[in-house]
C-alpha cells in the first residue's frame, strides 16, 4: 500500500484546531440535538474541551504526534466531564499510544490510530453499532478508511470517504432507539432524533479530512 | 444596561455560576466546609479525620443542595461538583479522595449516569494507583427507567440523599470501609423513586428550556437533568398524580406488609413547600392504606433540577439499624438535626 503523504505533529495540531472551530460553529446545533434526547450540554462540553486541547497543544510544537494525541486525550478527560470526556479522552490516548514517539506516520498507521480509538470507546462505553451512539459514526469511518487505503486511494480521498461514512452513520441514528447513555432513558421516545455523540464524531472525522487536505 | 437574562436568572457570567455559587456556600458555612476553587471541590472542615472512612460524592451541578450542601458532619466529607448537568472530571474526584482520606478508605457514592460512572471509574483507578483504598457504589433507584440490556440502567435519584445521610452516620460511628460500603448498597437496594414534572428547567448556558410541556400536561418518569420522561398525560388532581407515584414505587419495591418506611417527598426546585406537604399528605395516607408504616420522612427540595416544577417520591424500607443511622446527628448546610 502506498500513501503519498506523511503526517506529523503539525497534522495533529491542525486536526485539533479544525475540531475546535467545527464544534464551536456547531455548538448550538449539538446543544439542540442533545436537548431533544439528553440534557443539552453536549455542544458546550465539546467546545470547552477542544478549546483546552488547542491551548494545551500550543506550547508543544516539538513533541511527536503520538504524544500530542495523548496530551489532547488527557486534556479532554480533565476538562469535558460527562460521558464524552472519558470516551474521547481515552480514544485519543489509545490512538496516541499506537504512534509511540515516531516523528511521522502514514495512512496505514492513521487507520491503526483510529481503530485503537474506536476499540477504547467500545470497551469503555460497552456500545456497538446500532446503539445510537458515537460508535455509529466512528466505526464506519474507520472501516471505510481502511478499505479505501487498501484499494490504494489517495489519503485525502480516503479520508473524504471516511467522513462521508461517518455522516451516513450519523444520519442512520435517527430512526434508532437509544440503548446507551442518557438517551436510553427515553425508550421509544428517543426514536426520530439524531444522536449528538454521533454528530460530533462526524464533525471530528470531517475535521481530520480538512487537516490532512490542507497540509497536502 | 442590565445584563440580558432571557431566563430571568441571577447571573454574572453564566460560565461562572457554579464557582460563584460554591464560593457563596463556603462563605455561608465556614464552620462546616471550605471550597477549594483550584481543585473545584467542597471539603468538610474536619477532613481528613484519621481512622474514619470518608465519603465523597459528586455529579453535575444544578441539583442543589446535592451534593455540596451535604458536606459537613455525619454525611459527606467532600463533594465534586461538575458543570451544570455535567459530570465532574476525574481530577476533581481524585483531589477530593486525597483531601479526605484518613487512612481508613474512601467510599465514592456514584449516581448511575454514564458520565458519572465513567469519570468516577477513572478516578478510582488513579486513587488505587496512589495507594488509597476506594470503593465505588452506584445508586440506581429510579423505577421510571427499565433496567435492561437496552438502557444505561436505572438512574440514581432520591436514594442518593438518603444513602449519603445514612452511610455518613455509619462512617461517623466508626464503621469500617466494608460496612460503610454495604450500608450504601443496602439503602440503594431498599429504596425506589419516581419523579414527575410540571415544567422543564432552563440550563443557564443555553438559556432555553430543555423540553416544552404544554399547559395542563404532566411529564411522568423524569430524571434530575431536565431530560424528558417516558410519557406525558393530562394533569389530574394531586391525589391522582400521587397514585401513579406510589404505585410505581411500591410495585417495584414490594415492601413486606407492615413494613416501616421512610417517605421522601422531594421538590424539583420550582415547586413550593406548601405543595410538597400537600403531596406528603397524600403519600402518607396512601402508604398507610396499603398497610405500610411511614415512620420517618423527609420533605423539601434536596435533589433538584434547577427551577423545574415537579416532585419525586422516594420510599426506603427501614430496619432498626437504618432508623438508628437516619436519626443520628447530622450537621450540613442542608440537613441538620441532633447536633
Amino acid at each position: 500500500m502506498i500513501t503519498e503523504q506523511a503526517m506529523d505533529a503539525a497534522t495533529i495540531t491542525s486536526w485539533m484546531r479544525e475540531i475546535e472551530t467545527s464544534v464551536r460553529s456547531e455548538r448550538d446545533y449539538l446543544v439542540q440535538l442533545d436537548a431533544a434526547i439528553g440534557d443539552g450540554d453536549h455542544g458546550t462540553n465539546m467546545v470547552r474541551g477542544f478549546e483546552a486541547v488547542v491551548q494545551a497543544l500550543d506550547g508543544e510544537a516539538a513533541a511527536p504526534p503520538g504524544r500530542l494525541l495523548i496530551l489532547a486525550g488527557r486534556t479532554l478527560v480533565s476538562t469535558v466531564g460527562g460521558a464524552s470526556g472519558p470516551l474521547w479522552g481515552s480514544a485519543l490516548r489509545s490512538g496516541g499510544r499506537v504512534l509511540g514517539d515516531q516523528p511521522t506516520f502514514e495512512g496505514g498507521q492513521l487507520v491503526e490510530v483510529l481503530a485503537a480509538a474506536l476499540a477504547s470507546v467500545k470497551d469503555l462505553g460497552a456500545a456497538v453499532v446500532g446503539d445510537k451512539t458515537m460508535v455509529d459514526a466512528l466505526e464506519p469511518a474507520v472501516d471505510t478508511l481502511r478499505t479505501e487505503l487498501a484499494a490504494s486511494a489517495p489519503l485525502a480521498t480516503a479520508l473524504g470517504e471516511a467522513a462521508e461514512a461517518a455522516e451516513t452513520g450519523m444520519r442512520a441514528t435517527v430512526p434508532l432507539q437509544a440503548r446507551k447513555g442518557r438517551a436510553s432513558y427515553l425508550g421509544e421516545r428517543s426514536i426520530g432524533h439524531q444522536d449528538p455523540g454521533a454528530t460530533s464524531t462526524a464533525l471530528i472525522i470531517r475535521a481530520l479530512q480538512r487537516a490532512v487536505s490542507a497540509a497536502g | 444596561m442590565a445584563v440580558e437574562t432571557k431566563a430571568r436568572k441571577f447571573l454574572n457570567n453564566p460560565a461562572d455560576l457554579v464557582a460563584e455559587s460554591l464560593a457563596g456556600l463556603a462563605a455561608a458555612h465556614p464552620d462546616l466546609l471550605r471550597y477549594d476553587a483550584a481543585a473545584k471541590i467542597v471539603v468538610s472542615k474536619g477532613a481528613p479525620k484519621q481512622g474514619k472512612v470518608a465519603l465523597i460524592s459528586g455529579g453535575g451541578s444544578g441539583h442543589e443542595p446535592l451534593h455540596g450542601g451535604f458536606v459537613g458532619i455525619g454525611m459527606l466529607d467532600a463533594a465534586c461538583p461538575g458543570e451544570v448537568f455535567t459530570s465532574p472530571v476525574p481530577d476533581q474526584m481524585l483531589a477530593a479522595t486525597k483531601a479526605v482520606d484518613g487512612g481508613a478508605g474512601v467510599v465514592h457514592i456514584v449516581k448511575n449516569y454514564t458520565g458519572d460512572v465513567l469519570n468516577f471509574k477513572m478516578a478510582a483507578e488513579d486513587a488505587a494507583d496512589d495507594g488509597i483504598k476506594v470503593t465505588s457504589i452506584v445508586i440506581d433507584d429510579d423505577v421510571a427507567v427499565q433496567d435492561s440490556l437496552y438502557t444505561a440502567g436505572r438512574r440514581g435519584v432520591g436514594a442518593t440523599v438518603l444513602a449519603e445521610k445514612i452511610a455518613g452516620a455509619a462512617a461517623a460511628g466508626g464503621a469500617d470501609l466494608a460496612t460503610v460500603s454495604d450500608t450504601v448498597k443496602r439503602v440503594n437496594e431498599r429504596a425506589r423513586s419516581f419523579g414527575v414534572a410540571l415544567s422543564s428547567c432552563i440550563p443557564p448556558a443555553s438559556g432555553k428550556p430543555i423540553f416544552d410541556l404544554p399547559e395542563g400536561q404532566v411529564e411522568l418518569g423524569i430524571g434530575i437533568h431536565g431530560e424528558p420522561g417516558r410519557r406525558r398525560e393530562s394533569l389530574g388532581s394531586a391525589s391522582d398524580v400521587v397514585d401513579v407515584m406510589v404505585e410505581a414505587v411500591l410495585s417495584d419495591l414490594k415492601p413486606a406488609k407492615g413494613a416501616r418506611l421512610l417517605a421522601f417527598v422531594n421538590g424539583m426546585g420550582g415547586t413550593p413547600l406548601i405543595e410538597l406537604y400537600l403531596l406528603y399528605h397524600e403519600v402518607d395516607r396512601k402508604l398507610r392504606a396499603a398497610g405500610l408504616e411511614p415512620v420517618r420522612n423527609l420533605i423539601g427540595s434536596y435533589i433538584t433540577s434547577l427551577e423545574m416544577a415537579g416532585a419525586s417520591l422516594t420510599v426506603l424500607e427501614l430496619d432498626d439499624e437504618l432508623i438508628r443511622l437516619w436519626d443520628a446527628p447530622v450537621h450540613t448546610p442542608a440537613l441538620r438535626w441532633g447536633i
